[in-house]
């Protein structure tokens, strides 16, 4: 598969991820190599295989539908690169 | 006295009970060590002198009262992927910049109650996507192992580089480390330590940063395999907080060993022999086949036919994980953020400069297999490999107990010779990889030395859960192979 410019782009738009133009090149290759790579796996007949979901078969486990944590904003807030209050603090989104 | 950081964590254990040494005056030698060793080393990303001193001294009362954990006293490094309460942990990402948890991951936890001390965070590959410990923020680690007649850095391997030159160097007793593809099998063999990764679901992945969650497990890296079965007790456990870890309950490992292997069915997967596979790497495994065979056991081929497809998969699927698990740093909660012009540009900027070339290849690859109109043929059709790949280890071990390979394809490489070609690279996973993709546990055991000097490991693979049976064999395999010598230290600035 080649993955050309315009390509690089889009995906690095929807991973929300600035490129320079430097990087955006190198990785037309750099991407292209890898996809032309994993694409052996056509070679394999999967006709009836289920995808695998997990490893190790477990039945998923219920808990109790009770609050268990919380009520420690600080602790959760220590680490933002902007606060106010009890609040992040991000650059406006609506007009 | 012998060399305090010499010791193994069972002979160290023993020294702390007989009160020949004390749990400080232990922590003290490693911190001494790390002091004199990090700058040409860079194992270690945040030594934490002070906190081991403390927790030390904290073990010494308690083992004056003898109420001493399995661990008291043991000083430990920490790969930077655990989450450590009050201690800065990035995964070796700039974008994790300064983030000081205000919570400890469960495996770290389980440590710490077993009286173990920590001794600082280690190095690795940023997000742990490497294989080489050269992607790390922080710049990377190297091996205290050198080619003979040669001063070129070699690399510690990866993602758990910090770990494994840590443990090799003496600068640790035992570290943990995490495994998603090889990354902590294969330092082990380049380093001449023992890896170990357990069965998937066998320890808790709370607080540990994600990579790829399907894939991911902790384990330890140690300097024999009896240290690995005592730190697997230690870091084993059911938590609620993570539901695919395992209820059942954790064996003590270290009873497992020495009960020896006669009649234990090993199989040589045939598939492994793979093309431009070493002269070397043959011979080791062949040498590896006869221990196991001198002791009892019988060896016997068995056929695991999709192995080959097993690291193109892996290259859908973890990519895949991974940009999904790290949707998450966008510069709003915790870590770096670079400002813009409106929300958008500031995700776009923080994630520019907060992550490093191999983590934006590995996200924009998983954003584009995961994209509309390609989930079908590339995710699903990863994901269907990967039941056939489990149904291979299904189907032969009904012959076998464990398997025996080697771990990797070469012995230690030299700093930037694998990096101009991402997927030369991922090459180095390939007899690795597969254990993750089945969810299965392995072992790298130290097996000598190559024609350049430097070590070599065979690896050992596992039934899901049987990790007693692995270390079982493992342990025989050691034995066979006899003890490693440690590297000659050239990096210590007052020897």
């Amino acid at each position: 598969m080649k993955i050309d410019q315009a390509t690089v782009r889009h995906i690095a738009k929807l991973a929300r991820i600035k490129l320079t133009q430097d990087e955006a090149e190198r990785l037309e290759g750099e991407l292209s190599g890898i996809l032309d790579w994993v694409e052996q796996l056509e070679e394999v007949d999967t006709e009836g295989v289920e995808p695998m979901t997990s490893v190790v078969a477990v039945t998923t486990k219920m808990r109790n539908d009770e609050v268990t944590d919380g009520g420690y904003p600080d602790a959760i807030l220590e680490n933002a690169p902007a606060r106010e209050g009890n609040f992040f603090v991000v650059p406006k989104v609506v007009e | 006295m012998t060399d305090l950081t010499d010791l193994t964590i069972s002979a160290a254990r023993e020294g702390l009970r007989a009160k020949d040494f004390s749990a400080q005056e232990l922590a003290q030698a490693h911190v001494s060590a790390i002091e004199s060793a990090n700058e040409a080393l860079n194992a270690y990303v945040l030594p934490t002198p002070d906190l081991a001193l403390e927790m030390a001294s904290a073990s010494d009362q308690r083992l004056a009262k003898g109420e001493g954990g399995p661990l008291e006293g043991v000083g430990l490094g920490i790969k930077d992927l655990f989450c450590t309460q009050g201690t800065v942990t990035t995964a070796c990402s700039h974008i994790l910049n300064g983030f000081t948890p205000p919570y400890e991951s469960t495996v770290t936890a389980n440590l710490w109650s077993a009286g173990a001390v920590m001794l600082g965070k280690l190095n690795c590959d940023e997000f742990a996507m490497g294989s080489s410990t050269e992607t790390s923020h922080y710049g990377p680690c190297i091996n205290p192992w050198r080619r003979e007649g040669s001063n070129a850095p070699l690399v510690p391997g990866g993602s758990s580089g910090g770990s494994a030159s840590a443990v090799a160097a003496r600068l640790c007793l035992g570290a943990t480390a995490t495994d998603t593809g090889g990354s902590i099998r294969q330092p082990a063999a380049l380093t001449g330590t023992v890896g170990l990764k357990p069965t998937y679901g066998r320890c808790s992945r709370w607080g540990i940063v994600a990579f790829a969650s399907s894939l991911d497990q902790a384990g330890p890296m140690t300097r024999d395999v009896r240290d690995a079965a005592i730190m697997l007790t230690a870091m084993a456990s059911h938590d609620a907080m993570d539901t695919t870890s395992v209820d059942r309950p954790v064996p003590d490992y270290e009873a497992a060993l020495g009960t020896g292997i006669k009649g234990l069915k090993v199989g040589i997967p045939k598939e492994y022999r793979v093309e431009g596979m070493g002269e070397e790497i043959d011979a080791l495994w062949q040498r590896g086949i006869d221990w196991l065979r001198e002791q009892g056991a019988e060896i016997q081929e068995v056929s695991l036919p999709h192995t080959k497809y097993a690291l193109p998969a892996y290259y859908i699927v973890a990519p895949a994980e991974a940009s999904s698990n790290l949707a998450r740093y966008d510069g709003v909660r915790y870590g770096l953020r670079v400002e813009g012009d409106d929300v958008i540009s500031m995700y776009e900027n923080t994630r520019a400069e907060g992550f490093g070339a191999e983590v934006k290849r590995r996200v924009l690859i998983g954003t584009y297999v995961l994209s509309a109109g390609y989930y079908d043929a590339y995710y699903l059709k990863a994901q269907k490999v990967r039941s056939l790949i489990k149904r291979d280890f299904d189907q032969a071990f009904e012959k076998v107990d464990v398997m025996l390979t080697p771990t990797t394809p070469s012995p230690a490489f030299a700093l930037g010779e694998k990096s101009g070609d991402p997927v030369e690279m991922y090459l180095n996973d390939i007899f690795t990889v597969t254990v993750n993709m089945a969810g299965l546990p392995g072992i790298s055991v130290p097996a000598g030395l190559s024609s350049e000097g430097t070590p070599l490991g065979l690896h050992l693979i596992g039934q899901a859960f049987d990790e007693e049976t692995l270390l079982r064999a493992a342990h025989a395999l050691e034995q066979a192979a006899g003890p490693m010598p440690a590297p000659a230290d050239w990096w210590s600035t007052n020897p």
